[in-house]
């Protein structure tokens, strides 16, 4: 008789530490990885999985291995059609590999897919943005649920018993199988009592007390053997988890793709974007991006235009904010809609457009918008002179106006990833302190 | 045949009553008609993640950490749930008693197969064999293995995971150079062990103290007492040359901590613990391929396997035996499973009903009428090379229809040398049985000499077989990490092991 072990119960992962120290190990390679991809991806599928390729530098383990490019090998081989000795095969361009793999002795060991969960694409894209902690699990939260009541059930724990219906039950099913009642029983008893109280008991008496007698012994076994609560009685309340009422969501994704806009520019606007689209996707069931680039006119676009094609002209910011005017009244009705806007540029302007988009915004559109956070990307060698003044290129300095006019407008200048969160830092202050208090529909 | 018995199991589903039912017929056949010897078994039943890490890290229970294992996880899984890869229905380990994994997702025909070929087929050969005889403990294997995975989480400990990782990184670059092909290792004792390594770090740690660093440097003084102590371990001889590297290693390496040396010596023993394996391939899948043919067939002429799980049964073993032929695109090598069924098959028909050419080509055996005994005293007495030199017969080779092909990396074409006919025989036979000697196919790299009186440069050879060289890129690589080891430069030498010209050589300061 062997001995059997059911190892299914075993705590699961145990390789998970050995994963971890691989992550660790290839850690830059999988950041630049994850980097590209939310580069060339679209900004709703960062929040998701993904298939990494591990590149065979960071994860070598190297060994003394025969190469496959010298010498002279023999291989005796298995289905020999039409060969006979001596017969020569001319070999695949490419030298000797094929000849190698045919041999099944090529070792496969190119760069490999390594599926990282979601949590572990997040750490690795948060990594540089420098976002606090607090905020990271909320980004990270997936949806809350709410228990609400939702009937009864016959089995749950003590604390969400149902009194009443218990009782209700107990009661039903006492009557139903003729439990004798407290009243009932009590009186036959005092009525022996008081016969046997008796001093003298005449014959009828006496024959009374014996039936008597005998009729509290029968109800005496009725009522123990039916429970005056019996475990079929119990109820308990029932919960059900909904998940928390959401409304939509529409994120205006605003970029300048004028010449001046390069790929690091456009790399910066890409994370502010991803980030506030994370943001939204926590709070919201469904969220539209609508992507609006501009020059001098504004178009909506794709994801895909909206990154990767060029398009030469000169710069009017209040073109965009028409075009998403347009948009918002046309298909976003504010009262059914929470409407947010990301903005990106360098802070070129055509002369005397800022005071007209300030305008646009302080009168018109802040009126609809839930939040509105514009970027002005900047040189890292200006970010120490831009840093801490208040000058700076005609829009930074007419959308200061709207700033300190309107709550939810927030700017500011980046000139590296970490530099992207304080824009949204009122945002994510509001979430958590009073979560949901601005939901429409 | 008459249905006398009843079914085992009926159905697809398993529990732990129809398990140990069904390994009882099973004991019964194995033990009792086929004569076979094993170690007491032991069966654990596994998920299907468990099986994964199981393999990543190198099959055996219980292993210590290391990033390595956790990349052969995951590309081994990625592989896996992309459907690209198949689960082994089964893991078997070599120690007392018989450790065999079965997973949880196999039907109960399948546990049945699985525990006649591991419990019985592979345990059988473990214990029998004269390599795993002689060159495993299969009673300290998983005492070892508990020892290294504390003593190496000890060291992390104690010395940091970054440190700990350097020295376990250089040592799996060199575990193919960390075996004894020609000496047996000692036995291990885990108990002895164990008391060995904590004496060596108390001993350390008494010893230390902290006045001798203050104490000012004689100008010339630590060169002469090295040079006096490294005098005398040259006296007492390097053992040169030397193959197994790790061994070299951690015996002479001037700087390495007693706990360094502990590691690579760790990671030499499980190397060597597999060693084996390795040469057994062929013989042991075939061994335990045909212990479960047999008995799964003998179970179902009892009665006690229904038609359907027959038919399942015997459709995986179809698949386990498939040899594609080279031009196919499933091709990957020979099978070792169908090669060393087909041997087995093949020895027992020799056996009992031979032909002409069979009387011919193997006097001794051929028509002997004991099947089973001859397959056994081949099973005990051969590796993989040895085995296909004494047995593969021409009608095998016929069958698989194989030839020979020599492939010149300088000549734009292969040539066939031999094929399945009369004069093409023996070639085939001897080659075929070379390609299975790890010892031919391995680099062969040797400490030739060390001058530990002067620069300690440690000198290394590589001895070229048939013009084949070392890939570059990974050879660079791996002797950095010789000298992580060794703490001073080396130098590898290539020469001809044909003339012994020297071929090129590569310093490393």
């Amino acid at each position: 008789m062997p001995i059997f072990i059911d190892r299914r119960l075993n705590p699961k992962d145990r390789s998970l530490s050995n994963r971890q120290r691989f992550l660790k190990r290839v850690h830059d390679d999988l950041k630049r990885s994850i980097g590209e991809q939310v580069k060339e991806g679209r900004i709703c599928d960062v929040d998701a999985s993904h298939s990494v390729p591990v590149p065979k530098r960071g994860a070598d383990e190297p060994k003394f291995r025969n190469s496959a490019a010298s010498g002279e090998r023999h291989y005796i081989l298995p289905g020999n059609h039409s060969f006979s000795a001596g017969d020569r095969i001319a070999k695949r361009p490419g030298g000797g590999q094929g000849a190698d793999r045919a041999a099944g002795r090529g070792e496969d060991e190119d760069d490999f897919l390594f599926v990282l969960s979601r949590d572990e694409v997040l750490d690795l894209f948060f990594e540089d943005l420098e976002l606090p902690d607090m905020v990271k699990l909320s980004l990270r939260e997936t949806v809350t649920y709410k228990p609400h009541r939702a009937g009864f059930a016959t089995s749950g724990t003590p604390s969400h018993i149902n009194v009443a219906r218990t009782l209700g039950n107990s009661l039903g099913r006492r009557i139903a199988l003729r439990r004798p009642s407290e009243k009932e029983y009590q009186a036959i008893a005092n009525e022996v009592t008081a016969l046997e109280a008796e001093p003298r008991l005449s014959p009828p008496h006496r024959r009374r007390l014996t039936a008597l007698r005998v009729e509290l012994e029968v109800l005496e076994r009725r009522r123990k053997r039916i429970a005056f609560l019996d475990p079929v009685d119990v109820r308990f309340n029932r919960f059900e988890r909904l998940p928390l009422h959401n409304a939509n969501a529409v994120m205006f994704c605003l970029m300048d793709v004028s010449a001046s806009m390069g790929e690091r520019e456009k790399d910066l606007a890409k994370r502010f974007f991803v980030l506030l689209h994370l943001f939204l996707k926590r709070r919201y069931d469904r969220i539209n991006v609508v992507f609006i680039r501009h020059t001098d006119e504004a178009r909506e676009v794709d994801e895909e235009t909206f990154f990767f094609s060029k398009q030469s002209g000169g710069t009017v910011v209040s073109s965009a904010l028409e075009e998403m005017q347009r948009i918002i009244l046309d298909r976003y009705p504010s009262s059914t809609w929470n409407i947010y806007v990301a903005q990106a540029s360098d802070g070129d302007n055509a002369t005397g457009d800022s005071e007209r988009c300030a305008r646009l915004l302080r009168n018109e559109l802040m009126k609809l918008i839930q939040y509105y956070a514009y970027v002005e990307i900047i040189d890292e060698r200006e970010s120490e002179i831009f840093g801490t003044t208040d000058n700076g290129t005609a829009l930074w300095r007419a959308y200061r106006t709207v700033n300190g006019a309107v709550a939810s407008f927030q700017m500011t200048r980046i000139a590296k990833p970490a530099d992207i969160y304080p824009v949204f830092r009122k945002l994510f202050v509001k979430q958590t302190s009073a979560s949901g208090q601005q939901l429409k529909g | 045949m008459a249905r006398r018995a009843t079914l085992l199991f009926d159905g697809s589903e398993w529990n732990f009553a129809t398990l140990s039912r069904t390994y009882e017929a099973i004991e019964k056949i194995a033990v009792g008609e086929l004569g076979l010897d094993v170690y007491p078994n032991q069966i654990e039943i596994i998920s299907s993640e468990q099986m994964l890490d199981a393999y990543s890290s190198i099959g055996l229970p219980l292993m210590y950490q290391h990033w390595s294992f956790g990349k052969r996880f995951a590309s081994e899984s990625h592989r896996y749930r992309k459907g690209r890869a198949g689960l082994a229905y089964e893991l078997v380990i070599n120690s007392d008693p018989c450790i065999t994994y079965l997973m949880e997702e196999n039907t109960m025909a399948m546990q049945a197969l699985v525990t006649a070929h591991a419990a019985f087929g592979h345990n059988h050969f473990f214990k029998n064999n004269y390599l795993f005889r002689q060159w495993t403990d299969a009673s300290a294997i998983l005492g070892y293995m508990d020892f290294a995975k504390k003593y190496i989480a000890k060291c992390e400990e104690r010395h940091g995971l970054a440190a700990v990782e350097e020295i376990l990184d250089s040592a799996h670059a060199l575990m193919d150079q960390g075996l004894f092909h020609f000496r047996r290792p000692p036995r291990l004792s885990p108990a002895k062990v164990t008391e060995r390594a904590r004496e060596r770090l108390e001993y350390e740690e008494q010893a230390h103290s902290d006045l001798w660093r203050t104490l000012p440097a004689p100008v010339g003084a630590v060169e002469i007492e090295e040079a006096e102590r490294e005098a005398l371990e040259r006296k007492k001889s390097l053992h040169l040359p030397e193959e197994n590297l790790l061994y070299f290693l951690e015996k002479h390496s001037l700087i390495l901590e007693p706990w360094q040396r502990e590691i690579l010596r760790i990671v030499r023993v499980i190397a060597q613990y597999f060693y084996p394996q390795g040469q057994t391939k062929v013989m042991n899948e075939g061994c335990a391929t045909f212990v479960h043919y047999k008995i799964v067939n003998r179970l179902f002429d009892q009665g006690r396997m229904s038609e359907g799980s027959m038919l399942e049964l015997l459709a995986s073993h179809a698949n386990v035996v498939f040899q594609p032929s080279f031009d196919d695109p499933r091709f990957f090598g020979i099978n070792p499973y169908a090669l060393g069924f087909a041997m087995m098959g093949d020895i027992e028909r020799i056996a009992t009903q031979p032909t002409a050419e069979d009387r011919e080509w193997f006097p001794d055996i051929a028509g002997n009428g004991d099947g089973m005994s001859t397959l056994m005293n081949a099973w005990e007495n051969h590796r993989d090379e040895s085995f296909i030199l004494q047995y593969l017969s021409p009608a095998l080779i016929r069958k698989f229809r194989l030839f020979h092909l020599s492939d010149r990396a300088v000549d734009g074409f292969c040539e066939v040398g031999s094929i399945h006919d009369e004069r093409g025989y023996s070639s085939i036979r001897s080659g075929l049985a070379r390609s299975y000697d790890p010892a031919a196919q391995r680099p062969d790299i040797q400490v030739v000499d060390v001058d530990l009186l002067g620069d300690r440069r440690l000198q290394l050879h590589h001895i070229v077989k048939n013009g084949i060289l070392l890939e570059e890129s990974q050879r660079d690589a791996t002797l950095v990490h010789i000298r992580r080891l060794w703490g001073y430069g080396l130098c590898l030498t290539g020469i001809d092991a044909s003339n012994g010209a020297e071929l090129h050589t590569i310093s490393l300061a």
